[in-house]
């Protein structure tokens, strides 16, 4: 979506000899360890506290140092924060990837390269800037060792002069990098950004359209990672118990969340902890003590990626079916396998809404912005104890580990909701209870604690068939009537999930459907097909699975629909083919992407040209 | 005038529940399984100990060994979990809650096969739990295949012949950090008894290892899990007796030469030497006992190692008194001004 709520005017963004004002995107390509990420990040906050809106995306390899990785940033004054198929600006710092990341280029780009690479020679349509970074970085940086770090900060300062990026901005930017404690750090990479700053006054003439402009559109904004907004989210929801395993793109939730945990969950009067945080041996683990301990009564919950899923799924068979509560954050990388573990996708739809053996079906949510990623996982906390089984929250590495502009999170209105439990007080009023009886017609029995003091407080759960009174049983009409019982907990579930963001267009027969990260490219599109190719559209973006009526009214308000996702079977159209009616999936048409990088606008507006016929 | 007397009393314990209140469901297992004394030993235990059922919660995997939980502390909460698994579920739930009192049975398959990396990583945390092997050697439920712990050349009853050596999981528990480790036998019955009583009151992780005979599968002549071949080769470690906290009274064991362990409640194992020197708080003396048992054919049993200090991972974790399942919302749920702080240190 766009981050403004005016309606974007036209675009001219790099056209010969028109200025492109707050309408760009760079492209830094360094060498993976080298230390370019801190210069990226001031970067794009020096653009963020100008009040331009501002994306950052980190393209990275599975490797500690060595191979090439790319950041881009891109600036957009409508307030698009997709990343954009096109570079504009090019830091080209990397020889080995210099050459393919130039002849890459549309003609007018503009190119920022170490000047031993030579690249004026690979094509005429550019324009080229030459730096001598190690030549400049010498004076500045007397400490020979830490020279290859404060390098890439000379880039910001050629970038800050050729943009019109404001040095008081960088400086702000890196003050608030490197805090007080590291304020001579912040004060060696100053005088690197100056040095460049210079450098490119001095002897680089512009010849670009690309101009930074201060505007006013992120006054209150915050800069955060999907996976911190998450962990924010458990944090506020009154996370007790998280176990985990460590896997890319998953990793910096917990430890991030550790990290607050340890500042505003100690007791304040003892010291002690009021959660408890567990490195687990592997994934199967992890999810054996989620459902333990929300067995016995704590808001426990697990990150993972892909492959952790997949080996979760015996677990996950469990707590539905012994409906322990469970929360999973699943931060979706390219698969299957190892797949491309550093790159983005949402491949897990499909096998975790139906996670295990036998008849299952999990409620899946799906946050597209660190807000979401924060209320989301307090409405998981909430879906999972009131309905006694584990809830998905779908992020993906894109959202996770990117930088990403957003308001700041609202406290939680509602109070925490724990569910149907028993308390000795309850168990001496009614003189006992059954574990699975579906006493309310909302599919969901009262369940009680271990440690709760009283004699008919016990049950015994188990994996194996089980009348309504936990009880083992293999008699047919007792597994029946369980499972149908579960089948109606989870149309309850249906009517307690977030419906669906909906932005009817009364003109538009079209429609477009997408959940999660795919919502930026899809709003681009959308503004791209209706300038460009007069066609109108509507849009619904998913929050959650079990799909809830207002996909199925706005099915019925379409002539066509598309279904935009980034894998490649099309899982969540495929999932719509198992829940609605056939005259409703006639409609469904699928726009897919799975080339591991976050989705861009042109992707997707042109497959719907292309299957629209126009 | 009636003659009739008023019936006695009924018989309880120290915290007034009768011995009824500790037994389960009738069992399912075979006639004469090992596993079945067992479960009466717990019974006994927990009654004798005076430990509320409700405090406790029992967990298990699958596997005949893991259907056990069901036959007794019925009111206790129990939790047949998946294979091998237990450890994982049991964890959980002890984070949630750690005044519960955790009592895990499981199998050899259960935990020297599909379940060993959750074992191995259970004892290295040491967590403070009861984990009771019903060792057999075979896989029960599938109808009799070897299992890890199965001896080298022992056979099944179709002859088939064990080719590869067993894993003795008391070495292990001693190497990767359980702080009680013991051997018993389940037709063993007062052993049994002082070994679960003990690691009632330990505070840390308890691996009991009950060599408890599959009547159907593996009894026979050639297995070396059976109840002639325990007889024969039960190599007891020491007469041990048990004297918890609330008791003061003497113990069975005759003034001699006795070892005394002080557990962390203040209750006492009292270790009777029997022919051997052995000093089960000596760590490379246990593992070196195991060893030459192994290799003379013998199967010690005993109290074989124990740390009553070593900390468990709850301890780690710093928790406050109160279970963390049931701490209310002001307590774990930050303030608005907290969530202020953080949004003003990200702008």
């Amino acid at each position: 979506m766009s981050t403004l709520e005016t309606a974007p005017e036209p675009v001219h963004s790099g056209e010969q000899g028109q200025l492109a004002v707050n309408d760009f995107s760079i492209q830094v390509a360094t060498v993976n360890g080298s230390g370019s990420q801190t210069a990226n990040t001031v970067l794009m906050r020096s653009l963020f506290q100008m009040g331009i809106p501002v994306s950052g995306k980190n393209l990275f390899p599975s490797n500690i140092a060595g191979l090439p990785t790319w950041f881009t940033i891109r600036a957009s004054k409508h307030g698009w924060i997709a990343r954009k198929r096109e570079t504009d600006v090019l830091v080209a710092m990397n020889a080995e990837s210099a050459r393919e990341d130039v002849m890459g280029l549309p003609p007018g780009a503009a190119v920022v390269y170490d000047e031993p690479l030579k690249l004026k020679e690979l094509r005429g349509d550019l324009h080229y800037y030459p730096v001598p970074f190690d030549k400049l970085v010498a004076p500045v940086c007397p400490e020979a060792k830490l020279r290859k770090l404060v390098r890439n900060m000379i880039y910001v300062g050629v970038l800050a002069e050729l943009l019109g990026i404001e040095m008081g901005e960088i400086r702000q930017a890196l003050v608030k990098q490197f805090g007080p404690r590291k304020a001579k750090a912040a004060e060696l990479n100053w005088a690197a950004a100056q040095a460049g700053s210079d450098y490119a006054a001095e002897h680089l003439p512009k010849a670009d359209p690309y101009h930074a402009e201060r505007m006013h559109a992120t006054a209150g904004k915050i800069i955060i990672e999907g996976n911190t907004a998450c962990a924010l989210g458990a944090v506020f929801a009154g996370v007790t118990v998280v176990t985990w395993y460590p896997i890319t793109p998953s990793s910096s939730l917990v430890e991030s969340m550790t990290g607050y945990l340890k500042r505003f969950r100690l007791d304040p009067d003892t010291g002690k902890a009021t959660f408890a945080v567990l490195q687990a041996e592997d994934e199967l683990a992890a999810i054996g003590m989620v459902i333990g301990a929300g067995w016995a009564g704590a808001r426990s919950m697990t990150a993972t990626s892909g492959p952790g899923i997949s080996l979760m799924a015996e677990f996950t068979g469990l707590g539905y079916y012994v409906e322990a509560p469970a929360v999973i954050v699943d931060v979706q990388r390219v698969g299957p396998s190892t797949g491309l573990p550093t790159r983005t996708a949402q491949g897990d739809i499909l096998s975790t809404a139906v996670l295990s053996h036998g008849d299952t079906k999990h409620p899946l949510l799906f946050p597209s912005s660190p807000e979401e990623c924060f209320s989301l996982t307090i409405t998981a906390f909430d879906l999972a104890e009131e309905f006694q089984t584990p809830v998905f929250v779908m992020t993906d590495l894109d959202l996770g580990m990117n930088n990403w502009m957003s308001e700041p999170f609202e406290y939680p209105k509602e109070p925490i909701r724990r569910g149907k439990v028993l308390s000795a007080e309850d168990l001496e009023r009614l003189g006992g209870f059954a574990r699975y009886k579906d006493l309310d017609g909302d599919g969901v029995g009262y369940r009680t604690l271990p440690g709760t003091e009283h004699p008919a407080a016990g049950y015994f759960t188990r994996g194996s068939g089980h009348d309504e009174h936990a009880r083992y049983s293999e008699r047919p009409a007792d597994y029946v009537r369980n499972v149908d019982r579960l089948a109606r907990k989870f149309e309850s579930i249906r009517k307690k999930v977030p419906g669906p963001e909906v932005k009817l267009n009364p003109n538009a027969s079209v429609g477009l459907i997408c959940y999660g990260t795919s919502i930026y490219a899809t709003e681009e599109a959308r503004d791209q097909l209706a300038r460009e190719r007069g066609l109108e559209t509507s849009l619904l973006r998913l929050k959650a699975y079990p799909f809830t009526q207002e996909l199925r009214d706005f099915l019925e308000r379409h002539a066509r629909v598309y279904v935009v996702e980034q894998n490649r079977d099309g899982q969540m159209l495929a999932l719509m083919r198992m829940d609605l009616e056939p005259s409703e999936i006639g409609k469904l048409n699928s726009v897919r992407y799975y080339g591991g990088l976050p989705l861009d606008a042109r992707t997707v507006s042109e497959e719907i040209v292309r299957q629209e016929g126009l | 005038m009636s003659t009739a007397a008023t019936p006695p009393p009924k018989k309880t314990n120290r915290i007034g529940l009768e011995a009824a209140s500790y037994k389960g469901a009738k069992s399912t297992l075979c006639a004469g399984c090992g596993h079945n004394s067992i479960s009466e030993r717990l019974v006994e235990c927990f009654y004798e100990m005076g430990i509320a059922p409700w405090r406790v919660a029992k967990f298990s995997g699958i596997g005949c060994s893991s259907k056990s939980p069901a036959y007794f502390l019925g009111s206790a909460h129990g939790f047949n979990s998946v294979h091998g698994r237990a450890p994982a579920v049991g964890t959980g739930a002890l984070l949630a809650n750690h005044h519960l009192i955790g009592l895990t049975v499981t199998g050899d398959g259960d935990t020297a096969s599909i379940g060993l990396g959750q074992f191995c990583h259970m004892l290295r945390r040491n967590v403070p739990m009861i984990y009771v092997i019903e060792n057999n050697g075979v896989y029960g439920l599938t109808k009799g295949q070897f299992s890890a712990t199965a001896d080298l050349g022992s056979t099944l009853k179709t002859g088939v012949v064990n080719d590869l050596p067993p894993m003795d999981l008391c070495l292990l528990g001693i190497e990767l950090g359980a702080s009680f480790v013991a051997r018993s036998f389940s037709g063993d019955k007062r052993q049994l008894q002082t070994i679960l009583k003990a690691a009632i009151a330990h505070k840390g992780l308890s691996v009991i290892d009950v060599i408890s005979p599959c009547v159907t599968f593996n009894d026979h002549e050639g297995s070396t899990k059976s109840y002639a071949y325990m007889r024969d080769h039960d190599e007891p470690l020491h007469q041990m007796d048990f004297v918890p906290f609330f008791e003061e009274i003497r113990v069975d064991i005759a003034e001699g030469e006795t070892k005394e362990v002080t557990l962390h409640d203040g209750s006492r194992i009292v270790l009777k030497k029997l022919g051997r020197d052995f000093d089960p708080t000596d760590r490379a003396r246990a593992v070196q006992a195991l060893h030459e048992a192994a290799a003379g054919g013998q199967v010690l049993t005993g109290l074989i190692y124990v740390d009553p200090a070593r900390a468990s991972v709850i301890d780690l974790l710093n928790l406050v008194d109160e279970p963390l399942a049931t701490l209310g919302e002001e307590r774990v749920r930050p303030s608005k001004e907290a969530l202020d702080q953080i949004m003003e240190e990200l702008r």
